[in-house]
């Protein structure tokens, strides 16, 4: 057993875990933050994204023991207590989900998502990599989306609502967030 | 446009319907803030942990199981297995009395024989006290097996495929004329042979059980489309009353038809929990889905058409093979819409099975018609290439007035009009005809169109309704939430039926406790609760309006439910306004805290009543009219010309789906089917070992459903005219959507290349 303290949601969590539990089960398992998916748990399908001090990552591929001291946000550290964060309410105005099961992860990807986008880092589709600023188009936001599966096929809303939260007030909010 | 005549009520009048609007989901909030519990989320302080172990051979018996490396590793509560499981009943028969019979995914009774009956089949199933306890002895038990001969390549044994006899819920084959004499004598033809492969569901959520038993009573959380199929099938296996089963489901992530059926990870976990005496929860891994939950069959098709020069077709014939398991699994209806769509003179359908020893398939959206639209829809295409004619225009041309196999009339048919408003937001004028005829830089850019179509269903449902004294609304149905937005929807008709605002009505579901509720399938959960919940909210105003009518202080004294209307919160005279009062004044001055409705019953006399009801009802429907949602597919592909590549860049679907109850949840509906549909069409397959008949790519990562990237800005809409014969004129929306997508692509695809693909899926080899 290893002994690890990690910030989950900003809280000080310490945890005694096996080596091999990974960071989605000692979330899930350990901690009761379910709102954190299993889709795959090979990576695949990025329902079980949180973020690492800002970062997105698959906590399926990640070891707990890996991230002692560390921050971990998890959907349920996403927003300020009762309310919600402008992309969680956008995802229900834009009717961005159905089953509701890929949607923790596309939410926590996508505050991750706006973060890299703000500091500068292209994509696969960008056509001027030394560009001072990437445009946000849909095609950006669908390329940097693309490891978080939705079956439903609930991409259209999802994509309009990233790109409402994204622009105008609602956007400031989010990128004030993920600062 | 045929029409039946008008049966159903209209909908209630109210000041603003709310039925029709774009409301957002109730549970939208749950949804994303990760509070919503999913069936493997629910917390017991002793929760164990299962994991299962699966045959590595397609046929065969087990010769020896070694748990002894298994045992040994700390944690392991028990590895239970053929050699120690306690007793389960066999799968009960088929009856369609009794359709909970329907429930079982295989005729296996898990962990109770030596038989091996495909790859994957669970043989062990290992429980530990901590997940990875389970998963690493799960890894360690030694099976041996004697293997028996088996069959599993579909290719290679397509040729002994029997024909598909007819039954109460399906026909596997129908005939007008003399569809072959008629083919072999028509000015124009096309004969052609269609492949598609094997899909999987994909659910984003494995499926999943917690079970918990207290004595002889069980509580089970289940990711499930049919908790009542679950509870029937858990009590029969565990010989206890189905009172004792409690099957709790409001949150299902994903579905498509995978948890329709009762799959082994049900049965062992509620089996796991009675060995160990533990509460006990097991998620399927992503591979042991694919093992033990079935998808959808492979299928061969032909389809031969013959035409006139004008385009006036004298021939149809529509043949199919697909796949059963040796022990289990159901035909699809590969042939349907062929019966309905085209006014052929002559026309044969034939459905034929072929068994093979693998996991028996099951139904996956639109069972029959997805794959059955492809070959189809292709082949109309291919037929206007050799005509020389529009696609559309082909369509048109042999539009029918009544159903064309048999001449029943169309409860609902809107094909002509559907093609009419997509042509026009698609821009289909500017597609010059000519394969390759059309580039934007470097891609080869093609338009293509198909026809979608799906029959309508509707089941039994019981509902409850309760109006309290303070002016809200409790609906209580034991449905099913995958994602279709049941209670958002089914709280909209009930706020238009009883004159309440949407906000006062909350919907219970998803718990065998609650009047039993219909399966989600077909597309008909909406219409079957509809149908219910609307006469419900009748009877309730009635009882509301006898307390108003007896006192005489009220002023609808005296008044008949003919002269009055539900609507701002209360009854009031037709055409008076301000005469009437609310809900609230009349329950306060009857001195009631509440009254409530109900529409069905429980008690075991009054499910079979409700299941006679429901077949005779199903019966009358098929003898008068033909029910379906169809649409009109448009979409617009680029081809690299160097790589092959097919994106999807454009989009225009438009359906006839009757009344739209929300407009947000039914867009989302209808793009999520043409999502799957463009999966099916460019990428989706699973891959059966020829040598050994396993499945050698279960995972996300080697199975590859549509991302982010390979779907553009799809553009739904519909024609909202209520089909006269459906529950407030609905018809469903789950499934129409998916059917014709791929051939819509395919035929894009042949625009842009000239090359026609008619084995799926469409990946860039076949386009090289």
């Amino acid at each position: 057993m290893v002994e690890i303290r990690m910030r989950v949601n900003g809280v000080m969590e310490a945890l005694d875990l096996e080596p091999r539990v990974s960071l989605l089960d000692a979330l899930r398992e350990h901690l009761g933050l379910t709102g954190t998916k299993k889709g795959c748990d090979q990576g695949a399908c990025g329902a079980c994204t949180v973020l690492v001090d800002g970062e997105r990552i698959n906590s399926c591929l990640a070891l707990a023991v890996q991230y002692d001291g560390r921050e971990i946000t998890t959907i349920e550290g996403v927003g300020d207590g009762e309310r919600a964060h402008p992309l969680q309410s956008a995802f229900v105005r834009h009717d961005g989900f159905q089953c509701g099961y890929c949607t923790s992860g596309q939410i926590c990807s996508a505050i991750g998502m706006l973060a890299e986008h703000g500091s500068g880092a292209p994509s696969a589709v960008t056509e001027h990599l030394s560009a001072d600023t990437i445009e946000l188009s849909d095609a950006e936001i669908r390329e940097r989306m693309s490891g978080n599966l939705c079956r439903c096929g609930a991409y259209n809303g999802i994509v309009g609502a990233i790109r409402e939260a994204a622009s105008g007030e609602a956007g400031r909010d989010v990128m004030e967030a993920v600062r | 446009m045929t029409q039946a005549p008008v049966h159903s009520r209209p909908a209630p009048a109210t000041a603003e319907r709310i039925v029709g609007k774009p409301i957002d989901r109730v549970d939208g909030r749950a949804k994303t803030t990760g509070a919503a519990r999913y069936s493997a989320e629910y917390p017991y302080p002793d929760i164990a942990h299962a994991a299962l172990v699966h045959a590595t051979v397609s046929r065969g018996r087990i010769a020896g199981i070694d748990a002894a490396a298994a045992s040994a590793v700390p944690g392991v509560l028990a590895v239970i297995t053929h050699l120690n499981a306690p007793a389960m009943k066999p799968p009960p028969p088929v009856s369609m009395m009794n359709l909970s019979s329907l429930a079982s995914g295989t005729t296996v009774n898990y962990l109770n024989t030596d038989e091996v009956h495909w790859d994957g089949q669970p043989v062990a199933v290992v429980v530990a006290e901590t997940l990875e306890a389970a998963q690493r002895a799960a890894s360690l038990v030694e099976v041996t097996y004697e293997t028996l001969p088996a069959t599993f390549d579909f290719a290679a044994e397509e040729k002994n495929a029997k024909p598909q006899k007819s039954d109460l819920v399906q026909s596997g084959g129908a005939t007008k004329g003399d569809a072959e004499a008629a083919l072999a004598a028509a000015p124009v033809s096309v004969d052609l042979r269609f492949t598609t492969p094997p899909h999987n569901h994909n659910a984003l959520e494995p499926h999943a059980t917690t079970a918990a038993w207290d004595g002889d009573r069980v509580t089970v959380y289940d990711g499930a489309q049919n908790m009542y199929w679950v509870r029937d099938n858990l009590a029969l296996k565990f010989g206890i009353p189905a009172a004792n089963v409690r099957v709790i489901s409001p949150y299902v992530g994903g579905a498509f038809g995978g948890k329709t059926m009762v799959w082994a990870g049900t049965i062992l976990t509620v089996l796991a929990a009675r060995v160990t005496a533990r509460p006990v929860r097991l998620m399927l891994t992503r591979e042991g889905v694919y093992r033990t939950v079935g998808g959808r069959t492979p299928s061969t098709q032909r389809v031969a058409l013959g035409a006139e020069a004008d385009g006036r077709l004298t021939a149809l014939v529509h043949t199919s093979v697909t796949r059963l398991g040796r022990v289990g699994g159901g035909p699809e209806q590969v042939t349907s819409q062929s019966r309905h769509l085209y006014d052929a003179e002559n026309i044969l359908v034939q459905q034929n099975l072929v068994k093979l020893d693998l996991l028996p398939n099951t139904v996956m959206r639109a069972p029959g018609e997805s794959i059955g639209t492809f070959a189809l829809e292709s082949a109309i295409d291919e037929l206007a290439g050799e005509l020389g004619m529009d696609p559309i225009a082909l369509r048109m041309r042999n539009e029918p007035e009544r159903n064309p196999i048999d001449g029943k009339r169309f409860a609902h048919r809107m094909l002509r009009e559907a093609y009419a408003r997509g042509a026009e937001r698609f821009g289909w004028s500017e597609r010059t005809p000519e394969p390759g005829s059309m580039r934007d830089g470097r891609w080869l850019v093609g338009m293509g169109v198909a026809s979608a179509y799906h029959p309508s269903w509707q089941f039994a449902a019981n509902v409850t309704v309760r109006l309290s004294a303070d002016g809200t609304v409790v609906v209580r149905c034991g449905f099913h939430e995958m994602g279709m937005g049941g209670a958002t929807a089914q709280a909209q008709i009930a706020a238009d039926a009883l004159g309440v605002p949407f906000e006062a009505v909350r919907v219970e579901y998803g718990d065998t406790a609650l009047p039993t509720g219909p399966g989600a399938g077909g597309s008909g959960q909406t219409a079957s609760i509809a149908a219910s919940l609307v006469s419900a909210c009748d009877k309730l105003k009635r009882s509301v309006l006898a307390l108003a009518r007896r006192s005489g202080d009220s002023p609808l004294r005296g008044q008949r439910m003919t002269g009055v209307e539900a609507r701002d919160g209360g009854l009031y005279r037709t055409g008076r306004p301000g005469l009437g009062e609310t809900y609230a004044a009349i329950l306060t001055r009857a001195g009631r805290d509440s009254v409530e409705a109900r529409v069905g019953s429980d008690t075991r006399v009054g499910a079979i009543a409700g299941q006679v009801r429901f077949m005779s009802k199903l019966m009358l429907d098929r003898r008068r009219w033909v029910k379906a949602a169809s649409g009109a597919q448009f979409c617009e592909v680029r081809v690299d010309p160097d790589t092959g590549e097919v994106r999807v860049s454009r989009w225009v679907g438009v359906f006839d789906v009757g009344t739209v109850i929300n407009a947000k949840t039914t867009a989302g509906q209808l793009r999520g089917g043409i999502v799957m549909g463009v999966g099916m069409a460019l990428s989706e397959e699973t891959l059966v070992d020829p040598r050994n008949g396993r499945i050698m790519n279960p995972s996300l990562a080697e199975y590859h459903v549509p991302v982010h990237a390979d779907i553009p800005s799809i553009d739904v809409s519909w024609l909202d005219e209520p089909d006269p014969t459906m529950p407030l004129g609905l018809i469903g929306v789950g499934e129409v959507s998916i059917t014709g997508a791929a051939a819509a692509i395919a035929n894009a695809v042949h625009h842009a290349t000239g090359r026609r693909v008619r084995d799926l899926p469409i990946t860039l080899d076949r386009l090289l």
